[in-house]
């Protein structure tokens, strides 16, 4: 069984939005009609979003770090806004696991909001209908498109390639394997939705020198210099060359 | 979250129809077993109307929280799964009943379905209200399990939940028959005020009961599992949004701690003490204008509760969204 998921690596994320402007970009000009804002130029912008990226600092100053979080629906693998619908507007996909919103069956009650731990669905002020991540599933089946276009939005817009996009039930896929060898997680596990979006953690490259490394153990006196020339007779460790 | 104020009035209109319904059902099967003089079918017929009153306003104001009123027929189609589909199944069926059993005593049309082996006639209104009973009370679970099923919202989730649904709308409703009595059926009115006096009581005790768990509650989700970074200072300095979203309207109350208090004060004032002084004071002397007030003021009181179960309620999501810049 397939399911598709993105894997945002939070150690290359470098917070530019521009996965969020390339959502909105493409999930406003598609056949299921435009993310609605309100006024987009007022004192108050608001709007409906796909994804969004948020800023948290780590630490206390001076050890500080700032994490940047690209959040957007995680596509549980069992998904509790799912089964609350009254309507059944809210389904997951067999086939891909994609979690969507049927907008002509919804009736705009907000439960699905309530019961999603992770605030991943958004109203549409102006349609009054709930909206959420779609994982592009209007492009990633386009065969109209190349192949390498044939991905959501977000990940071919990201420019430090902090999203991968793929099945993380295929072993061999890509994003199972980062999953697998960079300690991949999951938001809020606690709660047993296990999203099937995974977050890669922040990584650091420590170089651990020994002792041993700086100082020559074979020069226990200490004094530098060309070690003394051997005998032509000596062994040598080769016994093929000498010098 | 947000009180969301069409279905805090949903849930209280709701609760005053079924309790009421449920009183004067207790009233007619304590008259069945001849513990209760029967009243004239009059009383039992414009009761149950008036408990359709009440739920009726509830159904218009169910629709006012819909984004998309002219669909609401699709919501009956998830029963198997959601507790919304089934209230929404189960409360046209019980105004369907409080309906029906209004009209079969308005009508006079009231014939012996059968007789029990005792003798004891079983009457259509008899079993319109055994109907009804049911329906009312699976309306009570379906309306409390709405929230008591959402696992993550902690104050929700807990059968006190339900049993609080039942209890207050039960408490409402015997008061309103209280009332309903006194003017109609006076010599009944000692019946249903004992009894909303003891539910009105039960109330308290199952309501406190859930502010004293609520007030001790650990949240399972933090802001380290919300971003899975285990460290013990994270602060939030951007959510993605300077003009805010959905999500800072919809699961925020924005009111002040003290204004939340002030609230919790208010309704077990109203709902509550005010209701079972004024209800004590009426069955010893008996007076109209009292029982107005302690109606009056408990479905205030319920109000206030509700908006509080509302602004209790913490949803885990609030934590992605605990600052601006």
């Amino acid at each position: 069984m397939t399911q598709l998921a993105l894997v945002i690596d939070l150690n290359v994320c470098v917070g530019c939005h521009a996965c969020v402007t390339s959502c909105k970009e493409w999930n406003t000009s598609g056949s299921a009609g435009p993310l609605c804002d309100e006024n987009p130029y007022g004192a108050d912008p608001t709007g409906t979003f796909f994804n969004r990226v948020q800023t948290f600092e780590v630490g206390q100053y001076p050890n500080t770090e700032t994490v940047h979080f690209p959040k957007s629906c995680l596509h549980c693998e069992d998904p509790p806004c799912v089964p609350v619908c009254p309507t059944g507007a809210s389904y997951k996909r067999k086939q891909d696991g994609i979690v969507l919103v049927d907008y002509d069956k919804c009736i705009g009650c907000k439960y699905c909001s309530w019961a999603c731990p992770y605030g991943a669905r958004e109203i549409d002020e102006k349609q009054q209908v709930m909206k959420k991540c779609t994982l592009c599933v209007d492009r990633i089946y386009d065969m109209t498109l190349q192949e390498i276009d044939r991905k959501p939005s977000c990940v071919k817009a990201c420019p430090t390639s902090a999203r991968l996009f793929g099945d993380v039930h295929d072993p061999e896929s890509a994003v199972s394997k980062a999953i697998r060898d960079n300690a991949g997680y999951a938001l809020m596990p606690e709660w047993g939705t296990h999203p099937a979006n995974h977050y890669l953690p922040r990584r650091k490259t420590n170089l651990r020198i020994h002792e041993d490394e700086l100082e020559r153990v074979d020069n226990p006196l200490k004094v530098d210099g060309k070690l003394p020339k051997p005998k032509k007779t000596d062994p040598t460790l080769d016994d093929v060359t000498s010098w | 979250m947000k009180p969301a104020f069409s279905v805090i009035l949903l849930t209280t209109l709701i609760g005053v129809g079924q309790g009421l319904f449920l009183a004067l059902f207790t009233q007619q099967s304590y008259a069945l077993f001849d513990l209760l003089p029967h009243q004239d079918a009059r009383f039992y017929g414009w009761g149950s109307m008036l408990a359709l009153v009440f739920t009726m306003a509830g159904l218009i104001a169910s629709f006012l929280h819909l984004g998309r009123p002219e669909r609401a027929w699709r919501a009956a189609a998830q029963w198997r799964t959601s507790w919304l589909s089934r209230e929404v199944i189960v409360l046209p069926a019980f105004m369907g009943i409080l309906f029906l059993y209004g009209i079969a005593h308005l009508s006079g049309f009231d014939p012996v379905l059968l007789t029990l082996p005792s003798g004891l006639n079983i009457n259509a209104t008899i079993m319109l209200g055994v109907v009804g009973t049911v329906l009312a009370f699976a309306l009570f679970v379906s309306t409390g399990m709405i929230y008591a099923c959402l696992r993550f919202l902690q104050e929700w989730n807990s059968p006190l939940t339900v049993v609080n649904f039942i209890l207050l709308g039960g408490a409402s409703g015997f008061t309103l028959a209280t009332l309903y009595a006194a003017s109609f059926a006076p010599s009944q009115a000692g019946f249903f005020g004992g009894w909303a006096l003891i539910i009105t009581l039960l109330g308290l005790l199952g309501r406190s009961a859930s502010l004293w768990r609520n007030a001790r509650l650990k949240p399972k989700s933090t802001t380290q599992t919300a971003v899975g970074i285990k460290h013990p200072r994270i602060v939030q300095k951007a959510q993605g949004a300077m003009g805010g979203s959905f999500n800072t309207r919809e699961f925020f109350h924005g009111k002040s701690l003290s204004f939340v208090s002030r609230i919790k004060a208010g309704f077990l004032l109203f709902a509550f003490a005010l209701p079972l002084l004024l209800l004590g004071t009426g069955l010893t002397y008996p007076s109209l204008p009292l029982l107005v007030i302690a109606f009056v003021s408990q479905y205030a009181g319920l109000l206030a509760e509700r908006w509080y179960f509302f602004a209790e309620a913490r949803h885990p999501q609030n934590l992605y969204y605990q600052g601006i810049s």
